[in-house]
């Protein structure tokens, strides 16, 4: 385990902002941190990289203590801030030209580590260019190249998608993913949006209130959810058939001649064989994913 | 803590702030040095012992010595260097980034207070430098080995005193969250310091001994002495203290007063190590003062939470 975190409390002054928090995370994996505004994300990751103590609790970072070790775990994990900030009146290149110095790598090798990260972020033709000038996304992707001098073998990224198009975000993500694969690094990353990161974290844990409420496979967590379907040129008597069975669990009437309905796994065979016989059209049918607040909201009703 | 010293250098010998104040500095200084080799060009007598050292502590009329004016506006540039030193990097969100590499938070703010006082040392020794220059060309001679060393013990304890403005404004920057509320802080302790103690001094003895024309000398004397007392507190007046017999070789930390009281005191000049002896005390408390300053940013600084947000 590259991460391991036992029975984790963080207080402020009276604000339990971490409430016995256990974590693993294993090399070479990609772990999502998830969670509503407040969850405890950024406080989790403060603690693993000792920029702040936690209450109580155990950490090992990379198997070392971060409160009593910071360096060491300092020299093998990179992390990008979630509001990264930078030295406006520098270029890009002396930006990370000062992270490589405070790493000690030589001045050689940096200029070949620096010139790589920013050509797999996309900031080869800005490299020179003050920070000052950049936009929100291209200051994101200069904090991902940030992590990349370092080559960690762990990178925890805080929100790395915050504020950024759906496009941009995905291409950050597809690059996290390749970086994985190809260099075999280990990330640990934050977000509140579920659906962003589902694509490329092998497993997520999701946060409320400072506990883990779930954890595993985006897919296990997500499943069950029943399937949605949308159906066309419904007659009356189409609505009446349906809403008699257990299996349509919702019919709602959308527009006109149009029904929504939520239907349990074993229900489809029968939908489309009734809408086939009122003469009706089956619009759409897929499975339901649940949205992050209705997993929340699941966990919190067991 | 290299690259911290190095980028920071590189920062404050780039800024406009520094700029400024030295250019400051710079033609006040010029221009005290300027009218007091004039001085001596009218009064070539003046110029018989240590014209070297005149040059720093006399200024003819109104404008006051370079010493004073070091005194003065040399906490200005120095604080200024450090009042946003920390918590710039704060509201920047450089922090976190910087403080997630592998060095130690002491080191961090070592390199930032080192970087400091290698730009004001920078700013004093070329202004020495450039009395020396204006000197040569007046007086038509070098200053000799004495003169010399006692400029060089000058430039340490004027580097001291700069360093614990420094490290005032450095722990500013630590208390405060918003540069604003620093700097507001820094410049008022400035005016304190230079100015307002001063005053508080003066009216303090006032009431405590009140004197007349026609006071007797010790009531004079007790005057005079209360006002010294309370002014100690005072790095300022510390600095000037300390610097005085470093500077006039015949200074033996006695007011003119004193002097006056007591006929006979002679008044040749000390061998160097004399001169020191006589400011050491004041020596004391400045490195004191300058300590505490940087050991309450450390522990403030030491176990606070690097959160940006
Ligand atoms: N310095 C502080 N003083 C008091 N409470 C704090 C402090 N920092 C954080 N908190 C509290 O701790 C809790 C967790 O905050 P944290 O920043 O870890 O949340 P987060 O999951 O990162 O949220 P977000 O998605 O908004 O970034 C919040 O309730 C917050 O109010
Ligand atoms: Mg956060």
């Amino acid at each position: 385990m590259i991460v391991e975190a036992k029975g984790l409390k963080k207080e402020y002054r009276g604000v339990r902002a971490l409430d016995g928090l256990d974590l693993a995370i294993a090399e070479g994996e990609i772990y999502g941190l998830l969670g509503p505004n407040g969850s405890g994300k950024t406080t989790t990751i403060l603690i693993l990289l000792g920029l702040t103590e936690p209450t109580a609790g155990a950490v090992r970072v990379c198997g070392h203590d971060p409160v009593r070790e910071p360096l060491a775990v300092k020299r093998l994990v990179g992390y990008m801030p979630e509001k990264v900030g930078f030295y406006e009146e520098l270029s890009a290149v002396e930006n990370l030209r000062y992270i490589t110095r405070l790493n000690g790598i030589p001045e050689g090798e940096a200029r070949r580590r620096i010139a790589e990260a920013l050509e797999q972020v996309g900031l080869r033709e800005v490299a020179h260019r003050p920070v000052a000038t950049f936009s929100h996304g291209m200051r994101q992707r200069l904090g991902l190249a940030d992590v990349l001098v370092k080559r960690p073998k762990l990178a925890i990224l805080d929100e790395p998608t915050s504020g950024i198009d759906p496009e941009g975000a995905a291409q950050i993500l597809d690059l996290i993913r390749r970086l994985r694969d190809e260099a075999g690094m280990t990330v640990l990353l934050s977000s509140h949006l579920l659906h962003q990161v589902q694509r490329v974290c092998d497993r997520v844990g999701i946060l409320h209130r400072g506990r883990m409420v779930a954890e595993g496979r985006v897919a296990e967590l997500t499943a069950s959810g029943g399937y949605l379907a949308r159906v066309g040129r419904a007659s009356p008597r189409l609505r009446a058939r349906l809403e008699a069975e257990d299996w349509a669990l919702a019919v709602e009437e959308v527009g006109p001649g149009e029904l929504a309905l939520t239907l349990a796994e074993d229900g489809r065979p029968a939908l489309l064989r009734f809408v086939a016989e009122e003469g009706g059209v089956v619009l759409e049918l897929r499975p339901k994913q649940p949205t992050l607040e209705e997993i929340y909201l699941r966990y919190f009703r067991e | 803590m290299g690259a911290v010293f190095w980028k920071e250098l590189a920062d404050h010998l780039g800024s406009r702030r520094f700029f400024l104040l030295s250019l400051i500095i710079l033609v006040v200084a010029g221009t005290s040095v300027y009218l007091g080799i004039q001085g001596f060009q009218q009064n070539p007598g003046a110029a018989q012992d240590f014209p070297y050292l005149r040059l720093f502590t006399t200024a003819p009329g109104a404008l006051p010595s370079f010493l004073s004016f070091l005194a003065f506006f040399g906490p200005l540039l120095a604080v200024l260097l450090g009042f946003d030193a920390v918590n710039s990097e704060f509201t920047r969100g450089t922090v976190s980034r910087v403080l997630a590499q592998p060095i130690y938070r002491d080191a961090w703010i070592n390199g930032k207070f080192l970087a400091g006082l290698a730009t004001l040392g920078i700013v004093v020794v070329s202004i020495v430098l450039l009395i020396f220059g204006l000197g040569l060309f007046a007086l038509g001679f070098p200053p000799d080995g004495p003169e010399l060393a006692r400029l060089g013990v000058f430039l340490v304890v004027a580097l001291l005193y700069l360093g614990f403005w420094l490290a005032l404004g450095i722990l500013y920057s630590v208390l405060f969250r918003s540069t604003a509320s620093s700097a507001l802080a820094a410049v008022a302790t400035w005016l304190f310091f230079t100015l307002f103690l001063y005053m508080i001094a003066g009216v303090v003895a006032d009431q405590v001994v009140p004197v007349r024309a026609d006071s007797p000398a010790e009531a004079w004397l007790r005057h005079e002495n209360l006002r010294d007392f309370i002014l100690r507190f005072s790095p300022v007046a510390l600095f000037e203290e300390a610097t005085l017999p470093i500077l006039v070789p015949s200074y033996r930390g006695l007011s003119l007063l004193a002097l006056l009281m007591q006929p006979g005191v002679p008044t040749n000049p000390l061998p160097l190590g004399q001169s020191l002896l006589v400011g050491w005390p004041q020596l004391v408390g400045l490195l004191a003062l300058t300590s505490v300053c940087f050991a309450a940013a450390y522990l403030v600084f030491m176990r606070r939470e690097i959160r940006t947000s």
